[in-house]
């Protein structure tokens, strides 16, 4: 069971010491790659002392305080965004439940939306205010779906995604109804809603970096368990699990997670959806394995996306939500006929 | 009442992998037979159950001893599988109560429960995605710590469950590709990996043709032979569970309308009642146990 984690895990690092070194490299001014790996390593503490600074000082400025912060912020979003997905997917054995479909996102949107709209950012919590509104306006929307998904104490998959498509849409509503009702800062909620790690800076990776640690730690804990829900709610319980319990916590740290994103990030779609859908045809169903995938590979998605977003149509940027959804909406798509034709349907 | 003390598991006891461990020693004290208070296994008291202002099950009375094979027979709708939710816990009664080994059930904690408790269920495994042996080993869950290790290594246990059940070549299968039969071979493997001492059997041959019916029902009457195992079956078949069953329960429309053993519960004039049809009914040629045909309905 363990083999698949050292494959894929392998694998993903390698890539992921890569994919960072090529996105640190890429830019208005484009770094040589040796330049990029002289800067990294000798801020490593054992190595340091050992190269000589071959760099222009502008080199290790535009590495270290530019782009460092957000590739870090990238990875973190990622991770957040996939680790919410597959939490979701696994505890409502629903393949297509993901933050978005649920209407977490849009929920965390309005939390953050009402403290940008309000100008209150920094308001009482600092730095954590926005994260915090966006979390608890993420939980009551997810709370709003479940309640109106839950028929006679069941929930039926494609109840679930139904009643998150209604919430989510009443949600941007209320957005978009903030948007307009305020012509001051009107650039700032739109463009913060598309998507963007653009202007972030260290600050935001380190308010993100708790609520993954936090959100990976008790997921992984929950890993064996959520493998008991793929027998189905029932059968889980025959087996000992305290279902009503690990169905909630699941769902509060997953929203946490999302929301903590988004609260950073603004919305940036199909990353829990398409990231945990790869891994399990990668690496199998277990969420042991499938967790900690999913968190590598979901940063490296991210990175990759918010490195198009911004080389691609420079000095322009595109909102990374649109590129997330340009690379993972056809993906989906071909990800649905092969499980459909797999099923024989 | 037969009162088996083997502790061995079925497979060691079969001649599959041997496994010389007691595993009654693994459990908690509380559950240990030799201390275990004296008594029914399973006491269902007085039991009221009702869904949105609907009875669906009203007053049921009955006590399932240690090593009996139980069985509840009724027509559809009539609480069967209701009355099998209240005794695994999932659901609460509404009135009455019901104790397992002494204890109400809700006194139990889920997880210590699982060690001595399994269900299967009429629909068999559906964890897709995972294989055959990982579905067997889910079955250990129950005696997993935090790590999901356990005491002794579970592997001789479940290489034995495999063999058993002539699963080792689909081993590595995925479940969602296993035919009906085979998934409810998986599915019994899961549950023996558990290592109950009460086994609840809802309609589990329900999907099944009549060889891999009677193989099921084989199983577990030697897997009760070996280990002293307790089983309540919810049957659909009249007939298979007069045969499998060492006592009966009659419910229709929630309410209880015999107990006892299969001659003095399959008779004329109960089946008459509970079903609306017209029985003929004579003892099976080879075991005597009762047995039924279709006559033709009353109204003919």
């Amino acid at each position: 069971m363990k083999r698949p984690l050292a494959l894929w895990g392998g694998a993903g690092l390698a890539l992921l010491v890569l994919s960072v070194t090529v996105s640190l490299s890429l830019g208005s001014a484009k770094l040589p790659l040796s330049d990029v790996w002289g800067v990294l390593l000798s801020k490593l503490p054992a190595v340091g002392g050992w190269l000589e600074g071959g760099w222009a000082e502008s080199t290790e400025q535009i590495i270290l305080k530019i782009r460092l912060p957000r590739v870090a912020l990238a990875l973190l979003v990622g991770a957040c965004l996939s680790l919410a997905g597959a939490g979701f997917q696994g505890v409502l054995r629903n393949p297509l439940a993901d933050p978005y479909t649920l209407g977490v996102a849009s929920g965390a949107a309005v939390g953050a939306a009402l403290l940008i709209h309000f100008g209150l950012q920094a308001f009482f919590l600092g730095m954590w205010s926005v994260p915090l509104s966006a979390f608890v306006f993420a939980l009551a929307s997810l709370l709003l779906v479940l309640r109106l998904a839950n028929i006679q104490g069941k929930y039926r998959l494609e109840t679930v995604i139904l009643s998150g498509v209604v919430v989510s849409a009443f949600l941007s509503s209320v957005v978009s109804l903030l948007v307009s009702f305020s012509d001051r800062v009107v650039n700032e909620i739109v463009f913060w809603l598309m998507g963007s790690l653009a202007m972030r800076g260290w600050p935001f990776a380190l308010v993100l970096l708790p609520h993954l640690a936090l959100g990976a730690a008790a997921l992984l804990a929950l890993g064996r368990t959520l493998n008991l829900f793929a027998l189905g709610e029932k059968q889980a319980a025959h087996l000992g699990v305290n279902v009503t319990r690990t169905r909630l916590a699941v769902l509060v740290v997953a929203t946490l997670l999302a929301a903590a994103a988004v609260s950073v990030a603004g919305t940036i779609g199909f990353v829990g959806l398409v990231v945990p859908h790869l891994m399990r045809l990668l690496a199998g169903p277990d969420y042991r394995v499938l967790l900690p995938l999913s968190a590598l590979y979901g940063g490296i998605y991210v990175l990759w996306a918010d490195t198009l977003a911004r080389t691609m149509l420079a000095p322009a940027e595109i909102p990374l939500g649109v590129v997330t959804a340009f690379l993972g909406a056809p993906f989906f798509a071909w990800l649905l006929r092969r499980s459909k034709r797999a099923n024989g349907g | 009442m037969q009162q088996v003390k083997n502790r061995e598991h079925p497979v060691a006891a079969a001649g599959g992998a041997a496994r010389p461990r007691e595993r009654a020693a693994n459990g908690p004290a509380p559950h240990d037979p030799a201390v275990a208070p004296a008594g029914p296994l399973v006491a269902v008291d007085g039991v009221t159950k009702r869904y949105n202002g609907r009875t669906v099950l009203d007053g049921i009375r009955f006590a399932v001893e240690r090593g009996e094979a139980f069985g509840i027979i009724g027509p559809n709708g009539s609480g069967k599988s209701t009355l099998l939710n209240l005794i695994s816990g999932v659901e609460a009664p509404d009135g009455g109560r019901i104790l397992l080994d002494g204890r109400p059930v809700a006194d139990h904690p889920r997880k210590e429960l699982a060690r001595w408790l399994a269900v299967l269920q009429q629909e068999a495994v559906l964890a897709e995605g995972f294989t055959v042996r990982d579905v067997v080993e889910m079955g250990r869950y129950p005696f997993q710590n935090w790590f999901g290790d356990e005491k002794d290594d579970p592997s001789p246990l479940i290489d034995g469950i495999l063999d058993h059940l002539q699963l080792a070549p689909l081993a590595g299968r995925r479940v969602d590709g296993l035919s009906g039969g085979e998934r409810q071979r998986t599915a019994l493997g899961k549950v023996m990996a558990q290592e109950p001492r009460l086994l609840l059997l809802d309609e589990p041959t329900t999907y099944l043709d009549i060889g891999h019916q009677a193989m099921l029902l084989d199983r577990i009457r030697k897997w009760r032979q070996e280990t002293g195992l307790t089983v309540i079956a919810v049957l659909h078949d009249l007939n298979l569970a007069a045969m499998f069953c060492d006592r009966l329960l009659l419910i229709r429309d929630g309410r209880q309308l015999a107990v006892g053993p299969p001659e003095d519960v399959v008779t004329g004039d109960l089946i008459r009642g509970a079903f609306g049809i017209e029985p003929v009914i004579f003892p099976h040629p080879l075991t005597g146990v009762p047995q039924l045909l279709l006559g033709g309905s009353p109204d003919r």
